[in-house]
């Protein structure tokens, strides 16, 4: 069943199933069916078409992850506009940021946060609608403001809008080297194609149910939202306070009988670590996939005895292509076996293949960079014609993503990651441009010098940074952890600060960071 | 257990597997722990699994939030209304 635009999914399985449980909170129970989610996100897609969202907008989401965030995104699809989800918990000046790059027309916004964010796009002289949510005084603050804003009823007006597969559906933001984060523009093919592809692997039906841990800016809740609800399953909304949670999340995955659980390895190594997991052997987990960073082999093989029925798959791609390889974890994994799985084959519905810096194909068993062509990769970057150019390798066999990995081919296809080709690291998931780190605390008054760095642990990445300050004396830790949790996303904290005089130079003076990652 | 006692102890922890190196006067009863990135959650957990050690009590998954854990003075109040109900 190939859609031409996301929000059909929802459609078709509302008209098949619409008594069935579409969507679950999993932190209050509360939930919706198919039926009751179509009906909600038409809602939405006629009040914003009121207010003037027209197809091709850009409507940006800053809420938690809820029933009503869900249904906010399908009224966005359903306009025929991209919606542009932000961490609500991100520092309002980033976010404000974002929408104002992406020049939304709206902002679906938590009601506690819309005055800050108000403000932050006031300075950036922005002024799109704000649209506030308000949790404190209903548990269904979306129906609550339809009923407030459209208070002479919200007769269903028309059909909802049929963009084309190469339309804008989505624009998800990431780290960006410069300091700023940028947009990836995803259409409903990159989409739809990835869904698919999902559908082939996993064979879900209408009696599978989904985790969604991944926040809605995250590319792994594109499988976590589209997948289960093309199917007629059930997801269940993960939210922030639960996610952190490993012992509650192991009791959902086990009262709920969830089948397929999607996160990062962090997320599923601290259920196994400190969610109790092990003490449980009722749940009915047929599928535990992962995504986002290298998952160390001791934690997998713990998990594995913990859950032994489930099939385990390691998935890998960047948000440009979402996933674009995939791995399945063999049933026994050899005692001695350190090293991390590779990152597997291309999927169905992409080519891949490793190219040198100028493009040129690079024999199997040498290092080379992966580049992916095919359905699910990105239009571009927002707004950044020369990045996005930079980001493609064109030739006559068409149009490959660089995807700034560097693996290796073995055989039957199956690549393994080897590193980076740049300063990108990705922790907990998340991709982090160390340059973003850096930009953040050259803004802080007493800074001079900042230098960050990353290191590969068994315990997973950790970021140090290297500081010098303009009266020669160390900065309380306090500060600087406070002056980074107001600058930047949580998970971009780093995790150490080493205070040094003057930070070492190369002989052409630029930092030298090769001495850095060799201090300590 | 007193609230001092509870304050020193859950200082000494924060100040020595989370702030290596920080001055300890830096630290105060209301410094915001969880909201101004002082602790993270993998922190938070080790915090919690601290005090359930080391002041015999047992903290329910509900409990871990900002509320109860977001200062020295309010992990202070939290502990002492959990051992009161024990």
């Amino acid at each position: 069943m190939t859609v031409a635009a996301l929000h059909e999914y929802l459609e078709q399985s509302a008209r098949r199933y619409p008594q069935r449980c579409a969507a679950v909170e999993a932190s209050s129970g509360r939930q919706i069916t198919y039926g009751e989610l179509d009906a909600l996100s038409d809602q939405v897609r006629d009040h914003i078409r009121r207010i003037g969202v027209r197809p091709a907008d850009r409507v940006g989401i800053c809420l938690p992850k809820s029933i009503a965030s869900l249904a906010v995104l399908f009224g966005i699809l359903k306009v025929g506009a991209a919606y542009v989800p932000v961490d609500s918990l991100a520092p309002p000046a980033r976010n404000a940021f974002i929408f104002n790059d992406c020049g939304v027309r709206a902002i679906f916004v938590e009601a506690s946060r819309a005055e800050t964010l108000r403000c932050e796009l006031a300075r950036l002289a922005a002024g799109p609608c704000l649209l506030s949510l308000d949790w404190s005084d209903s548990p269904s603050p979306l129906a609550t403001y339809l009923a407030r804003v459209e208070a002479d009823g919200l007769a269903v007006e028309d059909e909802s809008a049929r963009p084309g597969p190469d339309n804008l559906a989505y624009v998800l933001y990431t780290s960006g080297s410069t300091g700023q984060p940028k947009g990836v523009m995803l259409t409903h093919r990159n989409g739809s194609s990835y869904v698919d592809w999902c559908s082939e692997i996993l064979a879900p039906d209408e009696n599978d149910r989904f985790s969604s841990h991944a926040p809605f800016h995250f590319d792994l809740s594109i499988l976590d939202i589209f997948v289960p609800l093309k199917h007629g399953a059930t997801v269940f909304l993960i939210g922030e306070e639960l996610g952190k949670n490993p012992t509650r999340m192991a009791s959902v995955i086990a009262e709920r009988q969830l089948t397929v659980w999607y996160s990062t390895p962090s997320v599923l190594t601290l259920l196994v670590e400190h969610g109790s997991l092990d003490a449980r052997d009722d749940h009915a987990l047929r599928f535990i996939l992962f995504a986002g960073e290298v998952f160390p082999v001791k934690h997998l093989r713990r998990l594995k005895a913990v859950a032994p029925r489930a099939r385990y798959l390691n998935l890998y791609g960047p948000t440009e292509t979402n996933v674009c390889t995939y791995y399945e974890i063999p049933q026994t994994i050899a005692e001695d076996r350190s090293a991390p799985f590779p990152i597997g084959r291309a999927c169905s519905h992409v080519k891949a293949r490793v190219i040198d810096a100028n493009g040129r194909d690079v024999p199997r068993g040498q290092e080379g960079e992966l580049a992916i062509s095919g359905a699910p990769v990105m239009l571009g970057y927002w707004n950044m014609p020369e990045r996005t150019s930079a980001a493609f390798h064109v030739d006559s066999s068409g149009r490959w993503y660089r995807t700034g990995d560097v693996v290796i081919e073995g055989d039957g296809g199956v690549y393994t990651f080897r590193g980076r080709r740049d300063r990108m690291v990705k922790r907990r998931g998340y991709r982090i441009e160390l340059g973003e780190i850096e930009t953040a605390l050259y803004r802080h008054p007493a800074i001079s010098e900042v230098a960050a760095i990353a290191r590969s642990e068994e315990s997973g990445v950790s970021i140090k940074v290297f500081y010098a300050s303009r009266d020669g004396h160390a900065l309380s830790l306090i500060e600087l952890k406070r002056f980074c949790a107001h600058n930047l996303p949580a998970y971009m904290a780093p995790d150490w600060f080493s205070h040094q005089q003057l930070l070492p130079k190369t002989s052409t003076d630029k930092i030298d960071y090769q001495h850095l990652m060799r201090m300590e | 257990m007193n609230a001092i006692q509870i304050r020193t102890m859950a200082k000494d922890f924060i100040l020595k597997e989370f702030l290596p190196g920080e001055r300890p006067e830096n630290l105060t009863d209301s410094t915001e722990l969880i909201t101004d990135g002082i602790l993270d959650s993998l922190a938070t957990l080790k915090l919690v699994a601290y005090l359930e050690k080391s002041c015999g009590i047992e903290i329910a998954p509900d409990e871990l939030v900002p509320e109860n854990l977001n200062s020295i003075a309010q992990i202070a109040n939290f502990v002492q209304s959990k051992q009161a109900s024990t």
